[in-house]
């Protein structure tokens, strides 16, 4: 694995009633995608901020090719925050030249225009844009300096679907041209089609970091059995299983698929709704966090 | 650094030319004050000439004169009243009824000089007495102050809530995330600011002295390095205050505790002369009242740079000093 491009050392950020960020540590590999995965309030959009060098912390260090954040940082760096307002009255190209004069280097604004899509509505008014042509504008911005190391902070967090695929699929044209990205998600499917690393946090720690399937690997050698909740009798639950109850349907992990079904079959558990997959990601997230995701 | 000044400086006047709400109040607010300017001292046909008579009530029957056509007669109250408004050209000459009357002329003032005559033919043996000074009408001592009033409140609230607008949407924050520095920020909203706020009073100097005829006694680049230091001082002064505030209430409650001393203060309406040590001790901590005495100075009394150099010196220190508390002080997003 390739050299550090960011590493994150002790980090601590204290407010006066809560501390958000508490003693995270982690290393970004050049080249890669980093996914930084927990609920609201974990301390995610807190964590990257202070990456980002926008929040100082509290204690702790950031450290960008080894050195602290400064001048090289900002010019280095492409960021994409969860919310962005842009000047009004500008129109799309005018917003993406202004931040373009802003850096030393960069693309020319043309070529960042084609890149995220955006030739038809370049000389459109940059409020007048829907939700997914303002996420590719915000891109475009944070993609005008040619960055090394680029930051999205759930950055398709209120997409419609489509255009949610339409915006991976730019991410993913960017990570071929290895950039490093650090993103932050609640969208479990997001961060396994665009993360090589995951990190997953909850009230300010890190539960866990790894690759994806690793992470999975290490954690499940289970799978997971689906039933309505109305089909499992009293009986069935004191039968010794591993029982996550949701609101409608109950999950239930087993080493021992086998075992486990005839178990059921002898309570006389109805299987016809019954439904088996292999952990996902959601499945780890719950685990750890023991929470439901809030998107 | 000068290209990102540039980029800043480029896009908020694309946003203000593209304003178009605020374009035109920000146009028609100078034409407005200049048409006012023409109603309340331009109007129907006014007497030609006026002439004070020392007297506590005018008696019209009392003397022929007093029935001379196109001639406005005054009662002044006693005669040292009479001639410091002679002097001053506020009437063109003073009487005192009597045998014989005696009367006084101001030798700078050419409608004096006709005044005289008029006189002399209904009082041959009247007595003359002169003084002089060069006119000042209260029309040309105001209209420095409303030049300097208008720039105050578009100095003040011009860039005051646009850099709190930005701060509360977000705009800043994300300017933050460039290599942009307070600094250079900052300089580019006075330019923009400094740009705009020089051309509408250039605009409004050249209509009001139009419609009240004024001709400036001084030099017209000073005047303009008058106005470029009047306005980055108060501009700097007005990022001063939105420097780190996100609630647009606020600031605007503190620039209206600004604004109105110094509306009162610096010297817009009338002199301040004659007023109690500290008042004049306040209104001097303002950027408008040196604004305003040297543009006085030099549109009046035709004043050099030399006698205007202090005042130069404190709006050129002021506006460095707030330009740095700012940037010092300044945050790019809501705490």
């Amino acid at each position: 694995m390739s050299e550090a491009i960011l590493e994150v050392r002790d980090l601590v950020k204290q407010y006066p009633a809560t501390t958000a960020v508490d003693g995270v540590s982690f290393a970004v590999p050049a080249g890669t995608c980093f996914g930084l995965l927990g609920p609201n309030g974990a301390g995610k959009t807190t964590t990257i901020e202070i990456m980002e060098g926008i929040l100082p912390p509290t204690s702790g260090q950031v450290l960008y090719r080894g050195a602290s954040l400064g001048t090289r940082f900002k010019e280095e760096a492409g960021i994409l925050f969860q919310k962005t307002a842009l000047q009004d009255f500008l129109t799309v190209r005018q917003s993406i030249a202004l931040f373009r004069g802003l850096y030393a280097r960069g693309l020319p604004v043309e070529e960042v225009i084609r890149l995220c899509a955006l030739e038809k509505l370049a000389d459109r008014d940059s409020r007048k844009l829907s939700g997914g042509q303002q996420q590719r504008l915000l891109l475009a911005i944070a993609l005008v300096n040619d960055p090394a190391i680029l930051f999205l902070d759930e950055p398709t967090t209120g997409l419609d679907p489509q255009a949610r695929r339409s915006f991976w699929e730019l991410v993913q044209s960017i990570k071929a041209r290895r950039k490093t990205i650090i993103l932050t998600t609640h969208y479990m499917e997001e961060a396994e089609l665009l993360c090589d690393e995951i990190a997953i946090m909850d009230r300010g720690r890190l539960l866990a970091r790894g690759a994806p399937a690793q992470l999975l690997r290490e954690h499940f050698a289970e799978v997971m059995l689906e039933l309505p909740r109305q089909d499992l009798p009293p009986a069935a639950r004191e039968l010794n299983l591993n029982l996550i109850e949701g609101p409608e349907r109950i999950e239930i992990s087993t080493h021992d698929l086998e075992a486990t079904l005839r178990q059921l079959l002898g309570a006389q558990v109805p299987l016809t709704h019954l439904r088996i997959r292999p952990a996902n990601l959601e499945d780890l997230f719950l685990e750890l966090t023991g929470s439901e995701l809030r998107p | 650094m000068i290209q990102r000044l540039l980029a800043i400086l480029h896009a908020r006047n694309l946003e203000f030319l593209r304003d178009r709400g605020t374009l035109l109040f920000t146009t028609l607010l100078p034409v407005l004050v200049v048409v006012g300017m023409g109603f309340v001292f331009g109007g129907p046909e006014r007497p030609l000439f006026k002439v004070g008579v020392v007297s506590a009530q005018l008696d019209k029957a009392a003397d022929p004169f007093f029935g001379e056509r196109y001639v406005e007669f005054v009662a002044e109250p006693d005669r040292d009243t009479g001639t410091q408004k002679l002097t001053h050209q506020q009437i063109d000459l003073l009487m005192q009824p009597g045998q014989p009357p005696q009367y006084w002329v101001n030798t700078d003032s050419p409608k004096g000089y006709i005044a005289e005559k008029l006189l002399l033919a209904a009082h041959a043996d009247a007595q003359r007495q002169t003084v002089s000074g060069k006119a000042v009408r209260y029309v040309d001592w105001l209209f420095p102050g409303i030049l300097g009033m208008n720039m105050m409140f578009s100095c003040l609230f011009g860039v005051g809530y646009v850099v709190v607008r930005y701060r509360k949407s977000g705009f800043l924050k994300r300017l933050h995330a460039t290599p942009l520095s307070a600094f250079e920020f900052l300089s580019a909203q006075v330019l923009s600011r400094l740009l705009l706020i020089l051309f509408v009073t250039v605009v409004l100097y050249v209509g009001i002295s139009l419609i009240i005829g004024f001709h400036s006694a001084g030099n017209y680049l000073l005047l303009v390095l008058v106005a470029v230091l009047a306005a980055l001082s108060m501009i700097a002064l007005g990022l001063t205050i939105a420097a780190r505030f996100s609630s647009e209430e606020l600031v605007g409650g503190i620039l209206n505790l600004l604004t109105w001393p110094m509306m009162l203060l610096s010297g817009i309406w009338f002199s301040l002369e004659g007023s109690p040590r500290w008042v004049q001790w306040i209104a001097h901590l303002f950027p408008l009242t040196h604004a305003l005495d040297a543009a006085r100075a030099v549109m009046l009394d035709g004043a050099g740079l030399t006698a205007i150099a202090p005042h130069l010196v404190y709006l050129a220190a002021t506006a460095l000093g707030f330009l740095a508390f700012g940037a010092w002080s300044f945050r790019w997003r809501i705490d």
